[in-house]
């Protein structure tokens, strides 16, 4: 059942094609039905879980590499797909009627319902690999929602970034999960979680926990990586909404949660999660605050919230860490509503800077009281879900263990920012003087409202009775963060406190900044833009210069298209490092005895001492080329002197017809010109003699050498009894060692394509002017 | 391309379907005697160049009807096929499977999948050549 819950969202995403044609434009109601009913299937999952059970749900993958799709439920992975699930379905919804008459809506539906699916796999996984396997197909679903307007170059690149660095990102995980397995000695969740194994005490442990922190602050737009998110913002607003502020960037976050009681108590990794935690929410409240696109403030609001929830999982305490799954609830609800809104705005307006817009109120009321409901929810007001969670964690963060005064005040000032970008949502757009927009602006529909309304009226229902959700489903999801059980204690009002009183301050300075927004933005700006130019993004950049420009010199020197130096290289190294070994191994050892040849065994090392001799010296090539055939056949001839008749049989057939294929190739090379200086002529051969005794020397070492006993005897022994066979080279080929054979042929058949390809396509060129 | 000699174009005609045949028979025969897959294959290919050196690309297509990269592809897939059984019967994937039949006269007709898997060896090889040498021999005309 669980199995089949992670995976619909990958089949229905195959029967979208069909299911497009069936239902038209309401295809969006239509498989909102998936979602909708994983929601219903997950909350009859919460009785067990409150009761503080954990489900564990096993399914063979790849057994023989201890690798599994067992699926783990508890409380902090439950509140993640009741999120997933639940948003999504609005979601969906949402996108039918924002990408209306899109030429590519199945498209967007497809890969919408595939990152669903990786999403719920993501957090349902209890096994290492599985879970790494998802975190990766969100990155790469989400490549393809950034840049699902293909045609724009901005969206192609910024697609690419977010790629690059959540891609590289997770390399890097891998690396700190397969350490953290070695560590463990287990790749399951509930293991490691369960065992009580000192992980901070081994000796990888530092190295674990780097690389998983790297892969989980890539993934969750921490500083600094933090200037993928707001450039992810060329997605289609369904996909910001969705991806890139409730569920996929959460998806670090989730990561750090759920390892978090087998990692904590450590110095490395609460201190890293409070440092870049606490810096990345004031530098995406800062810039949250000085953006114009209403998109734009949005996702730098999303980077503080990352970090907030980075730094209250860092803080660790049992009290910061339901602050964390509060704030996680909260932002979720209020985020995803306003990112909706958002695009209903630019929708219904045709542009997305706020500066732009004023008044809307008037033309779309319900836009502007939902966008109002859920920006008192970011402004962290009462009676709004946001601000139980906001004064959890200033309460929290005043009894922080560690750096308590030092957070708190970051915390404020990034409160303060909050405010005033939870102004410059709502108030601007729709209040004060009426502006003249791209469009005549109209309401929105109604399936790009209703998701908005029900996730802020959640909001605004949580907020009022608090310890509702707490009691159903956030008290496990704490205890599964904590590590042992948790009674939380929620409630609106808590008394006239330090926490109110911060609020408080916070709300009248922040209301001042969003009044005095107009003269300080431009300025904001210009030092923003002076900035850039030694940010991480110029970072990111050089890096990406340099990667190419390191290309560029290694292909000029290594695969330059002379044929010469490839050739000369791979023999150099070939026999360079064949020669060390051999003679570090076993030295030099020349003993002949010619005693027992025959003299025709003579005659045929002539002939073939001649003919290779001749193919050096001669200056036609045509010549060359067949004395190179004599040098195959008197091979060949050996190979029939020692009763080898298939081997003998091949090689002259096969010497015949490379002699054909060189003939054909000749006519069309120029005619024989010597290109090469005396010097690399001399030095040419002396690469040539050096491989020939190279060569030689291993042949005559390979005769007295036996490391082990030969296989041949038992294929001898076995070749008629097990393959009913009597040529043994025969059986060899095509029994014993059929899956060489069968890669064997499939490399032949690559090389036609390849021949086949360079002479058509070298043709077609000529055949153009 | 195409060549005028009499004598090539009248002992082509006559040897042609003499190495076609040879080329059969080896593939049959390779598992018990010398031959087998490959060197059919490499047998029938040079039969197919020594025509098309005499009558030209044109009328070898015409010979083999099916363009050369087809016949890769039918080997791969015959190659491909023989692993067919061993999975339907559960076992590892490239097991043998053999089956007998009595002929007249104390002779059996041994049948595997080691034999469909090296017909697929003889057409791959035998298209792999005939892609590399029709192309070449377009290329110059």
């Amino acid at each position: 059942m669980m199995l089949l819950a992670v995976l619909s969202g990958f089949l229905l995403a195959f029967a979208v094609p069909a299911l497009r044609r069936l239902a038209g434009q309401r295809i969006g109601w239509l498989l909102a039905l998936l979602p909708a009913s994983l929601t219903v299937y997950f909350a009859s999952l919460i009785p067990s879980i409150s009761d503080g059970q954990t489900l564990l749900l096993k399914n063979q993958w790849m057994p023989g590499l201890g690798i599994s799709l067992d699926f783990m439920v508890d409380g902090l992975s439950l509140v993640f797909a009741l999120l997933i699930s639940g948003i999504g379905t609005f979601i969906l919804i949402y996108a039918g009627s924002y990408l209306k008459g899109h030429r590519d809506l199945g498209r967007f539906y497809v890969i919408m319902l595939s990152f669903m699916a990786s999403m719920l796999g993501l957090v349902l996984s209890d096994n290492l690999i599985a879970f790494f396997v998802f975190w990766e197909l969100t990155s790469i679903t989400s490549y393809m929602l950034i840049g699902f307007n293909h045609e724009d170059e901005e969206a192609r690149r910024c697609a690419l970034q977010g790629l690059f660095i959540t891609a590289g990102g997770g390399l890097v995980l891998m690396a700190g999960l397969i350490l953290l397995g070695f560590i463990t000695g287990s790749y399951s969740f509930t293991e490691i979680l369960a065992s009580d194994l000192q992980i901070h005490e081994h000796g990888f442990y530092t190295a674990a926990t780097v690389c998983i922190l790297i892969g989980a602050f890539t993934k969750s737009a921490q500083v600094p990586f933090h200037f993928w998110l707001p450039n992810a913002m060329a997605a289609p607003t369904p996909v910001s909404a969705y991806l890139h502020s409730a569920t996929m960037v959460k998806a670090g976050i989730y990561l750090l949660a759920r390892l978090n009681p087998s990692m904590s108590g450590d110095a490395l990794w609460s201190g890293s999660l409070m440092l870049f935690g606490a810096a990345t929410m004031l530098t995406g409240a800062y810039l949250a605050f000085s953006s114009t696109g209403i998109k734009k403030v949005l996702a730098y609001s999303t980077v503080m919230a990352l970090g907030t929830l980075t730094m209250l999982i860092g803080v660790g305490t049992e009290l910061a860490l339901t602050a964390f799954i509060c704030f996680l609830l909260a932002h979720s609800l209020y985020k995803g509503s306003l990112f909706m809104l958002a695009g209903a705005l630019d929708h219904e307006t045709g542009t997305k800077d706020i500066t732009k817009m004023g008044g809307l109120r008037k033309s779309m009321p319900l836009t502007a009281a939902i966008t109002c409901l859920a920006a008192l929810s970011l402004a962290g007001l009462p009676p709004l879900f946001g601000f139980v969670a906001k004064e959890l964690m200033l309460e929290s963060l005043l009894k922080a263990p560690l750096w308590s005064t030092g957070l708190l005040v970051m915390a404020v000032a990034s409160a303060i920012l909050v405010v005033a970008v939870a102004g410059l949502v709502a108030i601007k757009p729709f209040f004060g003087e009426v502006r003249r927009t791209p469009k005549q602006p109209h309401e929105a529909p109604f399936a790009m409202l209703v998701g908005p309304a029900v996730l802020s009226l959640l909001a605004l229902i949580f907020g009022v009775v608090p310890f509702v959700p707490a009691s159903v489903v956030l008290d496990a999801a704490v205890s599964s963060v904590y590590g042992s059980s948790v009674q939380t204690a929620l409630a609106l009002w808590h008394g006239v406190n330090v926490p109110l009183m911060l609020s408080g301050a916070s709300l009248l300075i922040g209301s001042l900044l969003f009044y005095k927004w107009g003269r300080l933005q431009p300025n904001l700006y210009a030092i923003n833009t002076a900035g850039s130019r030694v940010g991480p993004e110029a970072g990111y950049f050089r890096f990406m210069l340099g990667i190419t420009q390191v290309a560029d010199w290694q292909t000029r020197l290594l695969q330059n298209g002379v044929l010469g130096i490839y050739l000369l290289i791979l023999v150099l190294v070939t026999f360079g490092l064949t020669g060390y070994t051999l003679l570090t191994r076993h030295g030099f050892e020349l003993d002949f005895d010619f005693s027992d040849g025959y003299f025709y065994e003579f005659g045929i090392a002539l002939l073939l001492v001649a003919s290779t001799l001749f193919a050096c010296a001669t200056k036609s090539r045509l010549g060359s080329v067949a004395s190179v055939g004599v040098t195959g056949f008197g091979v060949a001839l050996t190979f029939i002197h020692f009763s080898a008749p298939d081997l003998g049989i091949t090689q002259l057939l096969v010497e015949t017809l490379t002699v054909i294929l060189l003939v054909l190739v000749l006519f069309k090379l120029p005619s024989f010109v010597n290109l090469s200086s005396p010097w690399e002529r001399y030095r040419d051969l002396a690469v040539a003699v050096f491989a020939g005794i190279v060569m030689t020397l291993l042949i005559l070492a390979a005769m007295d050498i036996r490391y082990f006993d030969s296989i041949s005897s038992y294929y001898i022994e076995n070749s008629s009894e097990l393959a009913y066979g009597k040529n043994i080279v025969n059986v060899i080929l095509v029994d014993f060692r059929q899956l060489d054979t069968l890669g064997e042929i499939f490399v032949l058949g690559l090389a036609a394509i390849g021949v086949y390809s360079m002479i058509k396509l070298r043709a077609e060129d000529q055949k153009r002017p | 391309m195409r060549s005028s000699s009499l004598i090539l174009n009248t002992a082509a005609l006559a040897i042609v379907p003499l190495q076609l045949m040879f080329s059969v028979f080896l593939l049959l025969r390779g598992h018990d005697e010398p031959g087998g897959g490959f060197i059919g294959g490499l047998v029938a290919a040079s039969a197919f160049v020594l025509y098309a050196f005499s009558f030209g690309a044109r009328s070898t297509l015409r010979l083999l009807r099916v363009s050369p990269r087809d016949i890769l592809a039918a080997g791969l897939l015959f190659a491909l096929a023989s692993t067919i059984p061993a999975l339907l019967s559960g076992q590892p994937l490239l097991t043998a499977h053999w089956w007998q039949f009595p002929l007249p006269g104390e002779s059996y007709l041994k049948l595997s999948t080691v034999l469909i898997f090296d017909i697929g060896v003889y057409l791959t090889v035998l298209g792999t050549l005939m892609t590399f040498v029709i192309s070449l021999m377009e290329a110059r005309e």
